[in-house]
């Protein structure tokens, strides 16, 4: 079975400087894949490559089957996309944009004006199709850009950083949309630095950084993967700052406080909840909250991203 | 046979981007300050108080008319594309950046012949000039035309994201050619060196060829004419389109 999109040693030079070094993955076709790092670790130069905006300086990727860079009109074809900070035309109405658009994917006409009307529809914008767009808020414009993104029915879905900068509820409209369209098969690939965004969405995770691919799993496997960072949450009923004392604790790896709340990093939750009885009990302070938490995305972001960094380090 | 069908479907959607063009760009002021009121007042600054039959004038003033409007449709759209952030999502529709630009060089091409119908309707109806050779006419206006528009998409190829650097630019190459190209002071009556500047301007060839089609006279062949018209219109859509491609992702 050919992948939705397969990608094998693509390296990316902007002069002198390597953004892209050797990365190599594969998405299946209906997956939502997130694609993770930090700010300039190579997610947009990765995904303007797959949609064929810039060329790479080597490796190989392809949509569908079809070579990104000798075949790009036909894997174009195949895709919608939705560029980080990208504009409609803001000089023409949102209808005009959609026509536009679906004549430049070779759309026929009829079936454009129908797609147009079925999106602007489901996205809210059809009382507004006739205005120009110059006038619509931020988030009026994003759901515009997935209606654009759309017109051309794609069977795969570039999405960068879809709901940055937007309020609570059209996030969560956009959220909800693409669980929609993925259910109809769409293959969605989602460049974020929202972990909890690709926590919600995605069956397979990449992190990037510093141009090289740090993993690839479920949101699920990866948590589990890094067990050393499971922790027992806890808040005292007087004021603690014994923050040292919490350290000494049998079986504690790590100590934070967030808030009024200590946080225990461990790879054995039990034995510090027992170490922690033990604690309360001997100092007579009485705890007011106790939580057992597993490492969230975000815990196994910051992990893998400082190891890469320490690599680095090394490495120079 | 694939390549055919996929060059005829690019065709058809570098004619949608300059339909695009045409909307969105005709009416931007850079376009009718620099594409046609300033080539107007630059022209009356000249002609006024001077005595000079029309025959003479009107070829100058259609092939400047020409010149000024076809290259300034060009120099705008990619800086605009890209400072609006429509660029890259232009970029990733399925047609190449080879396409794109044709359709941009579609959209000067047409606003240049649609532009300098005015001045020469002026000279036909208005002061009752005859065509010695309309057919002239129409090769002149016809390569000009895709020449200048193309000259416009070489000079946009700047990365830049400020339509007025483009501008200024564009002035700074354009200004100086209307004053080798016969348009003033009809290239006969130029002195050697004048002469053999004029051959480095696409502008001469031009104006040749408009005073071939009124007056019936020239100082070049047709055929050389049309051949060097040609010749410039391949040299500025080749480079243009390499140095865009070249220049593409600085854009972004």
């Amino acid at each position: 079975m050919a992948f939705a999109i397969e990608v094998k040693d693509l390296v990316k030079y902007y002069g002198e400087l390597l953004a892209l070094d050797h990365i190599s993955f594969q998405v299946e076709k209906g997956e939502i894949f997130g694609f993770l790092g930090p700010n300039g670790a190579g997610k947009t130069t990765t995904q303007r490559i797959l949609t064929g905006i810039i060329e790479a300086s080597d490796g190989d990727a392809w949509i569908m089957g079809h070579d990104i860079r000798k075949d790009s009109f036909y894997a174009k074809s195949l895709m919608g996309i939705v560029p980080e900070m990208a504009n409609p035309y803001i000089d023409i109405s949102a209808w005009d944009n959609l026509m536009l658009m679906g004549e430049l994917y070779g759309v026929p006409k009829e079936r454009r004006k129908r797609q147009a009307d079925k999106l602007l529809e489901m996205l809210g914008l059809y009382e507004r199709k006739n205005t120009k767009v110059k006038t619509f808020s931020k988030g009026m414009k994003q759901r515009l850009l997935l209606c654009i993104s759309l017109i051309s029915q794609p069977q795969i879905l570039f999405l960068d950083e879809p709901t940055a900068g937007l309020d609570v509820q059209s996030a969560r409209f956009i959220r909800n949309l693409i669980t929609e369209l993925n259910k109809e098969g769409v293959t969605i690939f989602l460049t974020t630095h929202n972990i909890e965004e690709a926590n919600q969405l995605c069956t397979q995770i990449a992190i990037i950084d510093h141009g090289k691919i740090a993993t690839i799993d479920s949101p699920e496997n990866l948590r589990q993967a890094f067990q050393s960072m499971q922790s027992v949450e806890i808040s005292f009923s007087i004021p603690f700052d014994e923050i040292g004392a919490l350290k000494k604790l049998v079986g504690v790896n790590e100590v934070k406080r967030v808030g009024e709340k200590f946080r225990l990093y461990t790879e054995e939750p039990a034995k510090v909840i027992y170490e922690l009885t033990d604690f309360s009990r001997s100092n007579n302070i009485k705890f007011t909250t106790l939580n057992t938490l597993g490492p969230t995305l975000e815990d196994v972001f910051v992990k893998i991203t400082e190891e890469h960094k320490g690599w680095d380090y090394e490495n120079h | 046979m694939k390549t055919i069908e996929r060059v005829k479907q690019e065709l058809s959607r570098a004619w949608t981007i300059a339909k695009k063009d045409i909307r969105i760009y005709y009416f931007k002021p850079p376009v009718l300050i620099y594409g046609i009121i300033f080539p107007f007042f630059l022209f009356l600054a000249f002609a006024i108080g001077r005595n000079i039959s029309p025959i003479s004038l009107f070829p100058g003033i259609i092939g400047m008319t020409l010149f000024f409007t076809a290259s300034s449709v060009g120099p705008i759209i990619m800086p605009w594309e890209a400072r609006m952030r429509t660029l890259e999502r232009l970029l990733s529709c399925p047609v190449s950046i080879q396409f794109i630009l044709l359709g941009d060089i579609f959209a000067g091409f047409l606003f240049g012949i649609i532009i300098s119908l005015v001045p020469f309707l002026f000279a036909i109806l208005g002061f009752g000039l005859a065509m010695r050779n309309l057919s002239f006419f129409i090769l002149s206006i016809f390569f000009s035309s895709f020449c200048f528009s193309s000259l416009g998409i070489l000079l946009s190829s700047l990365p830049t994201d400020n339509p007025s650097n483009i501008m200024m630019l564009s002035n700074l190459v354009r200004l100086p050619i209307i004053f080798i190209s016969g348009i003033f002071i009809p290239i006969e009556r130029l002195p050697r060196v004048g002469k053999i500047v004029a051959n480095f301007s696409p502008l001469t060839y031009t104006v040749d060829l408009l005073r071939c089609g009124f007056e019936g006279v020239s100082q070049y062949s047709v055929i050389r004419n049309v051949s060097m018209l040609i010749l410039f219109l391949a040299i500025f859509l080749l480079l243009g389109m390499k140095l865009h491609k070249r220049n593409l992702a600085k854009r972004l």
